[in-house]
């Protein structure tokens, strides 16, 4: 693994990122698609981004359990994949809005939708082209104390409280 | 069950003492499924992870054992050996490990209930099961490492990485020294 990369902080050079870069406050999350409670968390997320505006840098990486979630790897390569033809966020949002459907037709359809180039998205997802950059994601997150998913980072400290007060943590870091 | 721990060099975790670094761990022959066994003496000679847990079956994304089975590479790479260790029966482990594709042994500290996780300092007599509880063993059968996770909070494995990484480096420079 890089050591160049921060653990708990998101990298506006690697991470893909929502926000301003030197917004104040600097939220990193290691998720999975076929997580349940990501699913739950992307909602809560989307809802944290609309009240915090420009004060808020979000970044995700990959932390697929694929043992546990079969879909979760193939998942994560489209939305790299996805990323590579300049749409990450895209594709991350119809992931978790679709967490039961993410078969490769499913992935392919998904491309489509968001106008990508879907038989080469999924040709990259099965030749695992992103595979080494996921695993690097996922090394940072062991190696920075991720213990699950989804594992939240407020400007470089672990987040352990309730998905439903961090909205207001965050904003009392705010003010 | 090895009695003869002459160190007594132990945590405190308010109410009970954990073992620490520097004393023997004390051995043990558990089921790890309905008709094997697994013995720490006879992993001597590699470092061996002992991860207590509380029970099967806790919720699977935030599950300890989930994360540590993804990283086995990790943990072969340091050469050492992971095991999972709680009260639940070596059946109930069997249907937990399928269910969950999990690749290294759980240890089942079924009879008598938890002696085991006692002799390490880490059961919780009042819910009759076995603390959050790592114990990093080296290669001579000494406790290098130990951490027990507050109530509820998933340790992760960095803490377990962290010591081994660090064991390693020793045995590389004794090993040079020689």
């Amino acid at each position: 693994m890089s050591a160049r990369i921060s653990l708990t902080l998101p990298d506006p050079e690697r991470d893909h990122f929502q926000g301003s870069a030197d917004a104040p406050i600097k939220l990193l999350e290691y998720g999975d698609y076929e997580c349940p409670f990501c699913g739950d968390a992307h909602a809560m997320v989307q809802q944290i981004q609309r009240r915090l505006g420009d004060d808020l840098l979000f970044a995700f990486r990959n932390f697929p359990l694929a043992n546990i979630h079969p879909h979760a790897e193939h998942a994560a390569e489209a939305a790299e994949a996805a990323a590579a033809q300049g749409n990450f966020w895209g594709m991350h949002d119809l992931l978790f809005k679709n967490q039961s459907a993410l078969e490769d037709e499913d992935l392919a359809a998904y491309a489509g939708e968001l106008r990508l180039d879907a038989n080469g998205l999924i040709r990259e997802v099965i030749a695992s082209v992103y595979a080494p950059r996921i695993r690097e994601d996922f090394k940072s997150g062991v190696r920075g104390g991720v213990n699950g998913t989804p594992t939240f980072f407020i400007n470089g400290e672990r987040y352990d409280g309730d998905l439903g007060q961090m909205l207001s943590v965050l904003t009392a870091q705010l003010s | 069950m090895s009695t003869a721990i002459k160190n007594t060099q132990t945590l405190s975790n308010g109410h009970r003492t954990v073992l620490g670094p520097g004393v023997q761990a004390p051995d043990f022959t558990l089921r790890c499924t309905p008709d094997q066994s697994v013995s720490l003496n006879e992993l001597r000679g590699r470092p061996v992870v002992l991860a207590f847990y509380p029970a099967d079956w806790s919720p699977v994304c935030g599950d300890q054992m989930a994360l540590y089975n993804e990283i086995l590479d990790e943990f072969q790479e340091l050469e050492a050996e992971l095991l999972g260790i709680s009260v639940d029966g070596a059946w109930c482990h069997s249907a937990f490990a399928k269910q969950n594709k999990l690749h290294f042994p759980l240890l089942s500290d079924f009879e008598p209930k938890g002696a085991i996780a006692r002799a390490y300092g880490v059961y919780d007599q009042k819910n009759g099961i076995a603390e959050r509880a790592l114990f990093v063993i080296d290669a001579d059968g000494i406790i290098h490492w130990s951490y027990v996770s507050p109530v509820g909070v998933n340790p992760g494995a960095n803490g377990i990485l962290s010591a081994l990484e660090d064991l390693k480096a020793k045995s590389e420079t004794i090993a040079a020294a020689k």
